[in-house]
C-alpha cells in the first residue's frame, strides 16, 4: 500500500547525508570529546564544525550555539534560568497562548515557583499584535518568550519588532524557533534577540538534539550542572553522532533554504487547491500570510477530525490533530480555540504539513483518499450544512454542558 | 493500527445501519458537534420490539464503531431488552476497546435511551429501565470539554 508521510511538523526522516556524517561516531570516532588521546580530539572537532554548521544557518557566532538534548530543553533553560538570572528586577513573564507545552508548561511551573506570567492572545491569522505586547510589559517584566512560528497553524510572528520592544524596555527576549528553522530565513543579528530554541529532528537531522543560542554578553546560568562540556555552559558528555548530525541537517538546510521554502509552499498551495476543488465545505484554518510554508490546517466540516485521521492511516496516510499530544484523551487544540475557532471546528480540524520528500503525486493520493473518506464519514454525520440553515430539523445542540473532567 | 481490533475497525469502516431513517417511531440523540462527539439513533418499533435502527454519529472511530454495533444488537429486541444493554455491553460485543477509549461508546447507550424515553412518553408506556432516567442528563462521551 502506498504511505504518504504528511506530518513533517511533527517530526521529519533523517536525510542520507545527515546518517552518513553521523555513522562514523557511535562505533569509530567514538571518543569523548574532552579526552585528550586523537579519537577524543576527533570528536571535539566534530562538534565544533556542527556548532559552526548551526551557527551560519542563524547568522550566529559558534560560541553563541549551546547544543541541548532537546528543543524542550533549550526552553526550559532560556526560561528558567533566563528567569532567575533576572529575579532582583521583577517576578513577570510574557508569553502568548499559542506556545508549544515546552513553554507553556514551563510557564506554569514558574507560576507556581511565584512568578506572574502574562499569556497574550493572538488574532484569527494567529499573530500577536506587537502593540499588545508592549502593553503588557510593566516594570517588573524582566523575561518574555513568543514563538517564532507556530507548530499547528504555521502562523509566523513578528519576531523582529517584538524584539525591538523587548529591548527598549530592557526585557529579555526568547523566542521558540523549533518549527521555524529550516523554513524560514533567520538572522539572529538582524532580529536582535537575546536567546533562540531549535531542534534537529525538524530539520531532517536525528531524535535526541537540541540547541539553545545566547546572545554573546547575555549572563544565563546554567541549567544541567556537571562537567565542563558546552564551554562550561551546559553539563553532559556530548551526543556526538547526533550533534554531528544536527550540523549537516543545518548546512543542507542552509544551502537549500530558498528551494525548499518554495517547493514546500507550492506543494501545499496545490495540496489546498486540490481538496478545496474536490471536497465541499473545507476552510483553511488561520491566515495564508504569514505561514510556515510546508502547513496545512484544514477544516473539513460536519466531521470529526479524529474519525479522519484514523481512516487517513488505513490508508497510509499520516497526518495530525494538531500537536503530536501524548494525551489518551483527545482535548480540544489550545491553539485553534486561541484564533477563536468555536469548538465543533476545532474537533474537525487536521493538520498536514508538507516536506522535502512530499511529491505531486503523493498529494494526488492524499487528495484522492480524502474525498472517498470524507464523503462517506459525511453520510452518516448528524450534522450538516442544512443544520446551519432556519430550515433546520435535525437536533444539533449549539452548546455543550458536558461536565468538566 | 494496533489500537484498535479487527472488530472495531470493520465497524468503523463499514458500519452497520448508518444513515437517515424515513419516518422513524422513535428518535434520540446525545452529545452535540460542540462537545466534540454527538449521535442520534432512530427505530422503527412494532408491538414494543426494535423491528429496525439506523445512527449517524459525529465522533471518533470507537464512536462510530460501538454506534453501529449497538444497532446491530438492539434489532430485533424488545424496548425493555434494549434498555438493558450498557456501554459496556457494546464495548464487549466489539472485543474491547482501548481504556481511554471506552468512554466514547456512552453515547450509544444514552442515545438508544433517550430514544425509547422518548417513544414511551409519547406512547404512555411504563417500562422497566426508565425509572428514574433524566432525559437531560449530560455525561462525558471521548472528549473532554472546557468550559
Amino acid at each position: 500500500m502506498k504511505q504518504v508521510y504528511m506530518d513533517y511538523a511533527a517530526t521529519t526522516p533523517v536525510k542520507k547525508e545527515v546518517l552518513d556524517a553521523m555513522l562514523p561516531y557511535f562505533s569509530e570516532q567514538y571518543g569523548n570529546p574532552s579526552s585528550l588521546y586523537a579519537i577524543g580530539t576527533k570528536g571535539k572537532e566534530a562538534v565544533a564544525k556542527a556548532r559552526k554548521q548551526v551557527a551560519d544557518l542563524i547568522g550566529a557566532e559558534p560560541e553563541e550555539i549551546f547544543f541541548t538534548a532537546s528543543g524542550s530543553e533549550a526552553d526550559n533553560w532560556a526560561l528558567k534560568e533566563g528567569a532567575a538570572s533576572r529575579k532582583e528586577s521583577g517576578n513577570h513573564l510574557i508569553t502568548t497562548v499559542i506556545e508549544h507545552h515546552a513553554i507553556l508548561h514551563t510557564c506554569e511551573k514558574l507560576e507556581e515557583d511565584g512568578y506572574e506570567v502574562t499569556y497574550l492572545g493572538v488574532g484569527t491569522d494567529g499573530r500577536v499584535d506587537p502593540e499588545d505586547f508592549r502593553k503588557a510589559i510593566t516594570d517588573k517584566t524582566i523575561l518574555a518568550s513568543v514563538m517564532f512560528a507556530n507548530n499547528e497553524v504555521g502562523s509566523i510572528q513578528p519576531i523582529k519588532e517584538l524584539a525591538a520592544i523587548a529591548k527598549e524596555k530592557g526585557v529579555l527576549f526568547h523566542t521558540d524557533a523549533v518549527q521555524a528553522l529550516g523554513n524560514v530565513p533567520i538572522n539572529v543579528k538582524e532580529m536582535d534577540v537575546d536567546m533562540m530554541s531549535f531542534s534537529a529532528h525538524k530539520i531532517y537531522g536525528p531524535k535526541g538534539v537540541g540547541a539553545l543560542y545566547i546572545r554573546k554578553g547575555v549572563e544565563i546560568p546554567n541549567f544541567l550542572h556537571g562537567g565542563g562540556q558546552e564551554g562550561g555552559h551546559r553539563a553532559g558528555t556530548e551526543n556526538v553522532p547526533g550533534i554531528v548530525g544536527f550540523g549537516m541537517a543545518a548546512e543542507l538546510a542552509m544551502k537549500n533554504l530558498d528551494d525548499h521554502c518554495k517547493m514546500t509552499a507550492s506543494l501545499r498551495d496545490y495540496f489546498i487547491e486540490q481538496v478545496q476543488a474536490n471536497i465541499e465545505d473545507v476552510e483553511v484554518n488561520g491566515s495564508m500570510e504569514h505561514r510556515l510554508p510546508g502547513n496545512a490546517n484544514l477544516l473539513f466540516h460536519y466531521i470529526e477530525g479524529e474519525a479522519l485521521l484514523l481512516f487517513l492511516d488505513v490508508k497510509g496516510v499520516y497526518a495530525s490533530s494538531g500537536s503530536a499530544c501524548s494525551s489518551s484523551t483527545y482535548a480540544p487544540s489550545h491553539v485553534l480555540t486561541a484564533i477563536g475557532l468555536p469548538l465543533e471546528k476545532v474537533y474537525s480540524s487536521l493538520r498536514f504539513s508538507i516536506g522535502d520528500f512530499t511529491s505531486k503525486e503523493d498529494i494526488d493520493y492524499v487528495v484522492e483518499q480524502l474525498k472517498d473518506i470524507v464523503s462517506k464519514l459525511r453520510s452518516f454525520s448528524p450534522y450538516s450544512r442544512k443544520c446551519n440553515e432556519d430550515s433546520c430539523n435535525c437536533r444539533v445542540k449549539d452548546t455543550c454542558k458536558r461536565k468538566k473532567n | 493500527m494496533s489500537m484498535f481490533n479487527e472488530k472495531v475497525m470493520d465497524h468503523f469502516m463499514n458500519p452497520r445501519n448508518a444513515g437517515e431513517m424515513e419516518n422513524p417511531d422513535a428518535v434520540g440523540s446525545f452529545g452535540s458537534p460542540v462537545c466534540g462527539d454527538m449521535m442520534e439513533i432512530a427505530l422503527k418499533i412494532e408491538n414494543d420490539v426494535i423491528v429496525d435502527a439506523k445512527f449517524r454519529t459525529f465522533g471518533c472511530g470507537s464512536a462510530i464503531a460501538s454506534s453501529s454495533v449497538a444497532t446491530e444488537m438492539i434489532k430485533g429486541k424488545t424496548l425493555e431488552e434494549a434498555l438493558a444493554y450498557t456501554n459496556q455491553n457494546f464495548v464487549d460485543e466489539l472485543g474491547g476497546l482501548p481504556a481511554p477509549k471506552v468512554h466514547c461508546s456512552m453515547l450509544a447507550e444514552q442515545a438508544i435511551r433517550l430514544a425509547i424515553y422518548n417513544y414511551a412518553q409519547e406512547h404512555g408506556l411504563t417500562l422497566k429501565g426508565l425509572e428514574g432516567f433524566d432525559p437531560n442528563q449530560e455525561m462525558d462521551a471521548c472528549h473532554v470539554h472546557h468550559e
